[in-house]
């Protein structure tokens, strides 16, 4: 497989995800994307879910626990909710892949990476947010899963003091 | 106007507050009331919010200042007698007028206007003599450029002028980044201090097309902060705006640039300051708001002093908060040039020792107007005297904005908003800035601007269904009464006519506006659409500048109804952030 097909696979991923990416600090992240995207089937399922807990179930099969040392940046209130930054970087070890989920969109997946082995454990991307809620970031490291979340505004604006 | 120079001597009070116990008694004569005790090494003298109120005002402080959660009934959330006990200001004194609602219309005709810029000046010069030149500093603390028809018109240039003569070393912003980029640069051009914001920063596609900023590496667009020598220490400033500008403003001011809190940032910066730079001292000049200051304060550490703004509370200690290396003290300096802080600093090798805080009022009965600045007043202001002195009405009423939920200034404004746009509603923006009028008085079109002065002041008529109305209602209470400092925009809420509703603030989002009734009793349809007029917008809209059409109905000599705010509160019956009277 080609790294050009790898990028597409990995664009399709992103898009069906509702969510745009931002490529930074990716590393080697075509290639790697492009071994990793070829090795794994899409995760249809896990995208269907509504909820939070369903998706991480779908796409994982297992819980994860709250953990410090999984970085989430997000703003307290999003500037404009439809392309809401938010990234991740952990100093946790042997990951294998990164995901997002905004608790009450529609669909509670909005994006799932897969970290291959030596690429710098850091993803920024862009939500689309419906509503005020929860951001939750799954870190899958060693087998493992960890999680970070953060509650991000989405408000109408107007009438500032 | 006479000095009434009896009742100032009468009502010297208590309020002359140190960061540590109320003083008993000022001297013996009015000029003794400016004549603070010397102590430290270094003077920073702080105002904030002035909104560009060139000559002294009128200003009424909230009767209504809620606090939710962790802050209620602490400052700044404490109005009237509450207020008044808590920092022991003596209710029949200058200071009680000064700070709180408590007697506002008797006290006016007693104690007169507080603030002006010429009036300032004297009492500025005066503190910064007194310790001599290279021990003391000015800072604004940002919404300097906005709040007349004057600022507005001239895009804030008139106030950089007076800025200048003032002696401002360095501010942050807020207001001013409604005047876009292009009008904020042009007056940075001509600020002879330094603009400081830690927290904005260039978009992705801005850095990306080689917007300007400062820094490129990080994509901070202005200078983070600035390190002074004081008494012979190094003394860091670093400028936070307010966090919240393209939320609470339309976007199209500020398109290449991104705010927020940037605590991260912000630590990196404190932690670079004392590392590297090796300064002696660390003031966060802030226009956050005094609740985010305070949570802000618990979690970064290394800040000795916040000076804050935004939220307009005058605030006359501040309040110590302890975080993981210390304790950070948190101010607020009012508004309306309403105020003058001083803060007094013993500075030792690498820490502060000591601090002394006063927030001064400016009564500008017991100051003589410096003359160079009333000159400069009297020039930015003659090309629009003239325009703007003819008087349109004469208030049946005390006309007041601040508070809560309502005030008679913006009934007066739903008012006008509905008769002259034929609408069954009217929402009006819930701003803080906005003096005070007094019954009887001359109302001129200056007023009027004193009230809506903003780049994005036209109105709108439009359609909602009962349900949008209740979720507007909904999301700009979230901003207001969210238990997170950090949601909170500090504003207030949103002014109703022709709605009234019930309030419970220390519900949940979704669940504090109920019970919504047109003014004839008739509940409000979720399905049904209804005739809203607005202004302040952060869409783009066509209808004429507000002020025009507040200035028409006074001029057919109409004014407000005479009837309640139509707000019912609930669950919030004990808390002193309500005054029961005044």
């Amino acid at each position: 497989m080609s790294s050009t097909t790898g990028l597409l696979a990995t664009r399709r991923l992103i898009l069906q995800g509702a969510a745009s990416v931002a490529l930074i600090g990716l590393g080697n992240l075509p290639f790697g994307a492009a071994r990793a995207a070829a090795n794994d089937k899409y995760p249809e399922e896990a995208f269907k879910q509504k909820s939070e807990a369903d998706a991480i179930k779908a796409l994982y099969g297992k819980t994860a626990e709250p953990s410090d040392k999984i970085k989430l940046d997000a703003p307290e209130i999003a500037e404009n909710g439809g392309v809401v930054p938010i990234s991740v970087t952990t100093t946790l070890e042997k990951v294998t892949s990164i995901s997002f989920f905004v608790a009450e969109n529609p669909n509670a997946l909005a994006a799932s990476y897969k970290i291959p082995d030596g690429t710098v454990p850091s993803v920024a991307n862009r939500l689309k947010m419906a509503k005020t809620t929860n951001v939750v970031a799954i870190v899958e490291a060693d087998g493992k899963l960890f999680s970070a979340t953060k509650e991000v505004k989405v408000t109408v604006g107007g009438c500032g003091g | 106007m006479t000095i009434r120079r009896r009742d100032f001597l009468r009502a010297a009070g208590a309020a002359a507050v140190t960061a540590g116990l109320p003083r008993l008694a000022r001297g013996t004569d009015t000029a003794s009331i400016y004549d603070l005790e010397r102590f430290g090494n270094a003077r920073i003298l702080h105002i904030t919010d002035t909104h560009a109120q060139l000559n002294p005002v009128y200003f009424r402080e909230p009767s209504v200042n809620i606090g939710i959660g962790e802050m209620a009934g602490r400052p700044p959330h404490l109005v009237g007698r509450a207020f008044l006990e808590r920092f022991g200001i003596r209710p029949d004194s200058a200071d009680a007028y000064a700070f709180t609602c408590f007697e506002f219309e008797k006290s006016a005709a007693r104690f007169g206007r507080l603030g002006g810029f010429a009036h300032l000046k004297t009492l500025i010069d005066r503190l910064r003599n007194d310790v001599g030149e290279l021990h003391s500093l000015l800072l604004d603390g940002g919404d300097l450029w906005q709040g007349t028809g004057l600022a507005n018109t001239m895009q804030g240039r008139d106030m950089v002028e007076v800025a200048n003569l003032l002696g401002i070393e360095a501010m942050t912003g807020h207001w001013e980044f409604t005047y876009g980029e292009q009008a904020l640069r042009d007056n940075l051009e001509r600020f002879k201090g330094e603009f400081l914001a830690q927290n904005v920063f260039l978009t992705e596609e801005a850095a990306f097309n080689d917007a300007r900023a400062f820094d490129k590496a990080t994509g901070r667009v202005f200078k983070p902060s600035t390190i002074r020598e004081l008494g012979g220490y190094r003394v860091a400033i670093i400028g936070q705006a307010f966090p919240y500008v393209p939320i609470a403003h339309p976007r199209r001011f500020t398109p290449d640039w991104t705010f927020g809190i940037r605590e991260e940032e912000l630590q990196k910066l404190v932690d670079g300051l004392r590392g590297k730079d090796k300064v002696d001292a660390v003031i966060l000049l802030s226009h956050n708001g005094m609740d985010v200051d305070l949570k802000l304060a618990s979690r970064v550490t290394g800040i000795d002093v916040i000076l804050g703004g935004h939220t307009h509370d005058a605030v006359p200690q501040p309040v110590a908060v302890k975080n993981a290396s210390g304790t950070t003290l948190v101010s607020n300096a009012g508004s309306n040039g309403k105020f003058l802080a001083v803060l007094d600093l013993q500075l030792a090798k690498g820490k502060v020792s000591d601090i002394r805080y006063h927030l001064l009022p400016v009564y500008s009965e017991l100051l003589k107007p410096d003359p160079a600045m009333a000159e400069l007043i009297g020039k930015v202001r003659a090309p629009h005297v003239t325009d703007w002195s003819e008087k349109i009405a004469t208030p049946d009423r005390l006309l007041y904005r601040r508070g809560n939920f309502s005030g008679p200034m913006d009934e007066l404004i739903c008012a006008a908003l509905r008769h002259e746009l034929d609408a069954e509603i009217a929402l009006s923006p819930g701003f803080r800035w906005g003096v005070t009028a007094l019954a009887g008085q001359p109302f001129t079109l200056e007023d009027v601007l004193a009230e809506t002065a903003i780049s994005y002041p036209e109105t709108y008529v439009q359609e909602m269904p009962g349900a949008q109305i209740r979720d507007v209602l909904e999301d700009i209470c979230d901003n207001l009464f969210n238990a997170d400092p950090y949601h909170q925009q500090g504003g207030d809420m949103v002014r109703t006519g022709g709605l009234n509703y019930t309030c419970t603030p220390t519900a949940a989002i979704g669940s504090r506006i109920s019970a919504l009734t047109l003014d004839n009793g008739k509940p409000i349809e979720a399905d049904r659409r209804y005739k809203v007029a607005g202004w302040a917008s952060v869409n783009a809209q066509q209808g004429a500048p507000v002020w025009d059409v507040v200035a028409k109905y006074l001029r057919s000599g109409r004014m407000a109804e005479n009837k309640s705010s139509g707000v019912t509160l609930r669950g919030v019956e004990d808390n002193p952030g309500i005054a029961g009277q005044g």
